[in-house]
């Protein structure tokens, strides 16, 4: 469990309107031909949460505060690489500061998200953006070793941190 | 070996069972050919084991035994002891099953524990004597089988690897080990009777013409002179095994590195098996099974393969195990993370 605070008041970013997406009724199949873009992966990541566990004392009676991927500008439209026709996408994304510890746990959220959203034929490679880790190598050879991910995802207490930065119940 | 005209991978039937990705496959050495039934067994993230047997009659693959309830967590990777009577699973539960095959029944005798955590690859000599197991706890288990295969005491805990490490095979011929890791180097080690213990006796890395990403899979040719290992740097090396590690002398290097397949694969090797024929089969996360023979054109003191078959979406997804069948060398079995099992045919 996660219990040092690394960065207690991060910066958060207002959130961008985005028009809405007119959806055809045929995407509603999931086995349409609707082709996957940038802004889709967007949408499906940008509601991923990441619950910051505060062991200050003054924060104790507010423990948690769930700020969304979007909102700390952990991952943003532009970072986001998607190419339907070759089923791949590539996520860079941004921890809040450079020693971050929770930089594998949002890297494994982002994954499970997208293993969870996207047909299955898609690959899925996860990255830190260059320069923006202490430990980016070690960080990106763990998030995108299928092995690690699965022993990880049979791991009860790291699956319950990840199906909360993953729920929506703090909406 | 020889290759001429076409060369086809014929899809002969898909096994369907798994409920999760497959892991691995292990074909027992000890059924198939001449009228006999193969027979293979597969391991999943559904934490079972799957035997599968060959129906010559009707020309399908009859799952004849599911092995449950005794691993909690995904059954990693599966490998028959040589007689084809044990079969070895090992599992993300940290520990080791053994099984004894009685008929159609699987009893498990016996379940080696010790590693701290995931056991990811086991692997038994040539004699089925010793037993190697590996983990993410970045150790090697050298484990001694006693009397009738039901009591295993371990002989040697290897350190000396600095990440988990993915896989051990023992050599074909002789007592030596091999074990690959996320550290990105290949361990060699043997018995050293002046310290009666096991020991590294060399490392294959970077520096020595290896891998610089995570080290997946390994596989010799039939006699044990080569070895080819597969990583996630997206490369197939060929190592040079023929030479002995009889006189243990640090600084000595009796393996070595003879070429690096680059260019062909571009996602993560997750397999690799050298047919007895000469055929090396890579299975990767590109969904693709792709054969490599040496070039019967290069130099014998510097051999070249080349690439004589890609077979793209072998699966609908990554395909995780590639096994040749020892007893009838065009028979290919392969495995995937859509769940299910394919055997194939080589006709070249």
């Amino acid at each position: 469990m996660v219990s040092q605070l690394i960065n207690a008041n991060p910066v958060v970013y207002e959130i961008k309107d985005r028009p809405a997406r007119v959806r055809q009724p045929a995407e509603e199949d999931e086995y349409g031909a609707d082709p996957i873009d940038q802004q889709e992966i967007f949408d499906i990541l940008s509601t991923v949460v990441v619950v910051r566990r505060l062991n200050h004392i003054r924060d104790i009676k507010d423990p948690e505060h769930p700020y969304t991927l979007e909102e700390l500008k952990v991952v943003s439209e532009d970072a986001i690489d998607v190419d339907d026709k070759q089923s791949h996408v590539r996520v860079t994304f941004t921890p809040t500061v450079e020693h971050c510890s929770m930089a594998t746990l949002i890297g494994l959220s982002i994954r499970v998200k997208l293993m969870r959203s996207l047909p299955s034929r898609f690959k899925v490679d996860i990255r830190v953006a260059p320069g923006t880790h202490a430990t980016e190598d070690a960080v990106n050879k763990q998030l995108n070793d299928k092995e690690r991910v699965a022993a990880a995802l049979e791991n009860p207490n790291l699956v319950d941190m990840v199906e909360g930065c993953l729920s929506k119940t703090y909406l | 070996m020889e290759v001429e005209g076409e060369v086809e991978l014929k899809e002969l039937c898909r096994l369907e069972g798994h409920t999760d990705r497959v892991w691995s496959l292990a074909w027992n050495p000890a059924a198939g050919g001449d009228g006999v039934p193969a027979v293979l067994a597969s391991c999943s993230g559904d934490k079972t084991v799957r035997i599968w047997r060959q129906n010559l009659a009707a020309d399908s693959w009859d799952c004849t035994a599911v092995l449950d309830e005794t691993h909690t967590r995904t059954v990693r990777s599966c490998a028959w002891s040589p007689s084809g009577r044990l079969l070895a699973t090992a599992s993300f539960d940290a520990t080791t099953a053994i099984w004894e095959n009685v008929g159609d029944d699987f009893e498990c005798v016996s379940t080696l524990e010790g590693h701290e955590n995931e056991v990811k690859s086991v692997s038994w000599n040539a004699s089925g004597s010793l037993l190697a197991t590996c983990s993410r706890d970045k150790s090697v288990w050298i484990w001694e089988v006693q009397s009738d295969g039901s009591e295993y005491d371990c002989v040697s805990v290897l350190q000396g690897h600095t990440q988990d490490v993915k896989m051990v095979q023992w050599h074909p011929v002789s007592d030596v080990l091999v074990s690959v890791s996320y550290d990105n180097s290949i361990k060699v080690w043997a018995e050293d009777g002046d310290i009666d213990d096991w020991r590294c006796v060399q490392t294959l890395e970077e520096s020595s013409g290896g891998h610089t990403s995570t080290v997946w899979a390994l596989s010799f040719n039939s006699n044990g002179d080569k070895m080819a290992t597969c990583s996630d740097d997206l490369t197939l090396k060929i190592w040079d095994t023929s030479g002995s590690f009889q006189i243990i002398d640090d600084g000595h290097s009796p393996w070595r590195h003879i070429c690096t397949l680059s260019g062909y694969h571009h996602r993560t090797l997750f397999s690799v098996d050298w047919s007895r024929e000469g055929i090396i089969a890579t299975g990767a996360a590109d969904d693709a099974i792709r054969l490599f023979v040496e070039d019967k054109h290069s130099p014998i003191d510097r051999p070249s393969y080349k690439m004589i078959l890609k077979k793209e979406k072998a699966h609908e997804m990554d395909v995780n195990a590639v096994r040749w069948n020892p007893k009838d060398p065009r028979l290919l079995a392969s495995a995937s993370d859509d769940g299910s099992i394919k055997i194939w045919q080589c006709s070249c």
